[in-house]
């Protein structure tokens, strides 16, 4: 898969090429891994934050027609260990939803967080389940509690919640406390 | 089934392994009939086998002929022992479903297994039976009473919790936490350490026989869970490590009451190596069973003493230091077989480990304040609210606003006693979170539980189960 991102990457014009060394250049100083990855991919936006207190974090932000393969490449460039995958929801704004994925690698004891937008109406991502087994269970809470389509996922189901709920509550306009609970005998009721 | 290919590394060229046939009698049992029998009337073909309907809607197995994911379950993804086609050799497979109520599933998980015989082919996780929407709470509390709120996640360990959301939203802040409070809270996770550990061979004795394992482990604990509720108040959901520090400083004679614990529980792990490490049962049924090799590990995001077992040498302390602890000298204790006695070996290790930390906090446990004197965090002291109107008004809109976090987004973790308890806070500038995912290391251990179990038999489930100290409050939040 990343066969077909690198001479995408390399067929660019080279005012885009450019603009990918001035990234790499301001935003990855002094790490390999990550520059290696941001000369691949030319789509890929990568940032970097240091706190003042915690590590340092670094976030790459995917186009999602490009997110398996980058996660391939990623993986492939020792980021072995799956640790998260959830969502956001970022009301009024588009993209809408944010997925956020979350690889450590053990080696160097580097993490790298995984964005990608997608949009609010139908929203829907490749599934990174052929890349990332563990994958599963958190792509099925990411679509059960906000409704996230993960295409290719084998078992998209209700995970934390029962079959037959309505809605993905984690959506910021669904609205807390709306169960309808029938109180016998009440004016409303009847 | 192979239509989509989930093969990473090397499963693609490596057709079909033979099993060494001390692995499981079930499988070369079948072969051996598969050959007995290849002889069979037209049409009476089994290829197309489906297991029974369970009539459970979306949770139900999948038929086996559609079924990718039984490539995952399988454990095919990665590169070990379970390469072996499947042969289907009779309809005698049934479902069976353990929980969501019994015993030995450590609360509400359920597991429907599909059996062959007593062997078991196919395990599915089922959770959610103590989903309480935490997430979706968290997004309603300010960042002050936050930690009330993830403390119930994971019963077993709450202060890790705490530590983990408070570290979090200080990331956000950008607040630096006096030593003191530091030291206080390397203490009281790393007793909490102790305490869940020891929570844990007590259920895992339990559940595979050992009773008097039970009251031995929940007496030791005891002792912990006293010194919790002299310091906060609480045996269990403490609300004590908050954003900004703790909430109140040790109490007079808190050395003695550790040294006390140090005692207690110390002799008790003396017992415990005599009663299980030699006991000829306990070895049978835990060495060599609910394997996951390091590779699987690291697909399925397993960490901590389960991981540690594998030979995996990551320890969240070491590699991503927090709240000072990499001022303390300790080991990692690391197993090579990743089976179930390994994993008790480890946590027994760790035990012993988090005493080396806390008796160096001890001695060098700093003077100082208990909590940050930053007052956008901190309310004023009780004797400035007497004082000045300004103070009152400012404790006052702190504990009804709370303070606002600037607009960013943090991930943090700590080791908790199950793995990496990572937090992932996203502030827009309010006194809330926007979002908070808690990603919990039981969620992980639980969907790796296909792959530990696969090709075992049924009393080896509660063997691999208990193993993973599993705690559903966290699994489900």
């Amino acid at each position: 898969m990343a066969d077909e991102t690198t001479p995408r990457a390399a067929s660019d014009d080279a005012a885009a090429d450019e603009t990918v060394e001035e990234n790499t250049a301001r935003d990855l100083p002094d790490d390999p891994i990550l520059a290696g990855l941001a000369e691949a991919f030319a789509m890929v936006e990568f940032t970097s934050f240091q706190p003042i207190v915690g590590p340092r974090q670094d976030t790459a932000i995917v186009p999602s027609e490009d997110l398996v393969a980058f996660v391939q490449a990623v993986k492939d460039a020792g980021f072995e260990t799956f640790i998260d995958l959830c969502a956001v929801d970022h009301l009024n704004r588009e993209p809408r939803y944010d997925v956020v994925i979350n690889l450590l690698s053990m080696e160097h004891a580097q993490r790298l967080i995984i964005k990608v937008g997608i949009p609010g109406n139908e929203p829907s991502v490749d599934s990174i389940t052929p890349v990332y087994t563990g994958a599963n269970f958190y792509e099925r809470e990411a679509w059960d509690l906000f409704g996230i389509v993960f295409e290719g996922h084998t078992d998209l189901t209700r995970i934390l919640l029962p079959d037959e709920w309505e809605g993905h509550p984690l959506r910021k306009n669904y609205s807390v406390g709306a169960v309808p609970v029938q109180f016998k005998g009440s004016h409303k009721s009847s | 089934m192979s239509d989509t290919p989930r093969t990473t590394e090397s499963a693609t060229d490596a057709p079909v392994v033979e099993k060494p046939s001390t692995e499981t009698g079930g499988a070369m049992d079948s072969n051996e009939r598969l050959q007995k029998h290849d002889i069979w009337v037209a049409g009476t073909e089994e290829p197309d086998w489906i297991a029974d309907a369970t009539d459970e809607g979306a949770q139900e197995m999948l038929p086996r002929d559609i079924e990718p994911g039984l490539q995952l379950q399988r454990g095919v993804v990665v590169d070990d022992d379970y390469l072996e086609e499947e042969t289907i050799i009779s309809d005698e497979r049934q479902i069976l479903n353990m929980g969501p109520q019994h015993p030995a599933t450590h609360g509400v998980l359920r597991l429907q297994i599909e059996l062959e015989g007593e062997t078991i082919r196919r395990v599915k996780p089922i959770i959610g039976y103590l989903h309480t929407g935490m997430e979706k709470t968290a997004e309603t509390l300010p960042y002050i009473s936050g930690a009330t709120n993830v403390t119930r996640m994971d019963y077993l360990s709450p202060l890790n919790n705490e530590l983990c959301y408070s570290l979090a939203v200080e990331q956000l802040l950008g607040v630096e936490i006096p030593p003191r409070a530091q030291a206080i809270r390397v203490l009281m996770t790393e007793l909490n350490r102790i305490s869940s550990h020891l929570i844990w061979v007590a259920t895992f004795g339990m559940d595979i026989g050992a009773l008097s394992m039970m009251i031995y482990g929940f007496r030791e604990r005891e002792s912990v869970l006293d010194f919790f509720e002299k310091v906060t108040g609480l045996r269990m959901n403490h609300n004590y490590i908050r954003p900004g520090g703790v909430a109140a400083d040790l109490p007079e004679g808190w050395e003695d009451d550790v040294e006390g614990i140090m005692d207690i529980v110390g002799s008790g792990l003396d017992d415990y190596h005599d009663l299980l490490n030699g006991n000829p049962i306990f070895l049978d049924r835990t060495q060599g069973v609910g394997v996951i090799t390091p590779a699987e590990a690291h697909q399925y995001g397993v960490t901590g003493p389960i991981a540690r077992a594998a030979g995996i040498n990551f320890d969240l302390r070491k590699a991503f230091p927090y709240s000072g602890i990499e001022q303390y000298e300790f080991d990692v204790p690391l197993g090579k077989h990743g089976d179930v006695f390994d994993r008790y070996l480890v946590r027994m290790e760790e035990i012993r480990q988090s005493f080396r930390i806390v008796e160096q906090v001890m001695e060098t446990m700093p003077a100082g304040d208990y909590r940050t004197d930053d007052r956008k965090v901190t309310p004023p002291p009780r004797k400035r609210i007497d004082e000045s109107m300004e103070a009152l008004i400012h404790h006052f809109k702190l504990f009804t606003e709370g303070f606002k976090a600037p607009v960013g987004e943090a991930y943090q973790a700590v080791e908790s006693p199950r793995g990496e308890l990572g937090m992932y806070l996203v502030s827009k500038g309010g006194a809330k979170p926007w979002r908070l995912h808690v990603r919990t290391p039981s969620f992980a251990t639980v969907q790796s539980l296909p792959v530990m179990m696969t090709d075992l038999i049924v009393a080896d489930v509660i063997a691999t189960l208990a193993s993973l100290d599993p705690v559903l409050g966290d699994v489900d939040r």
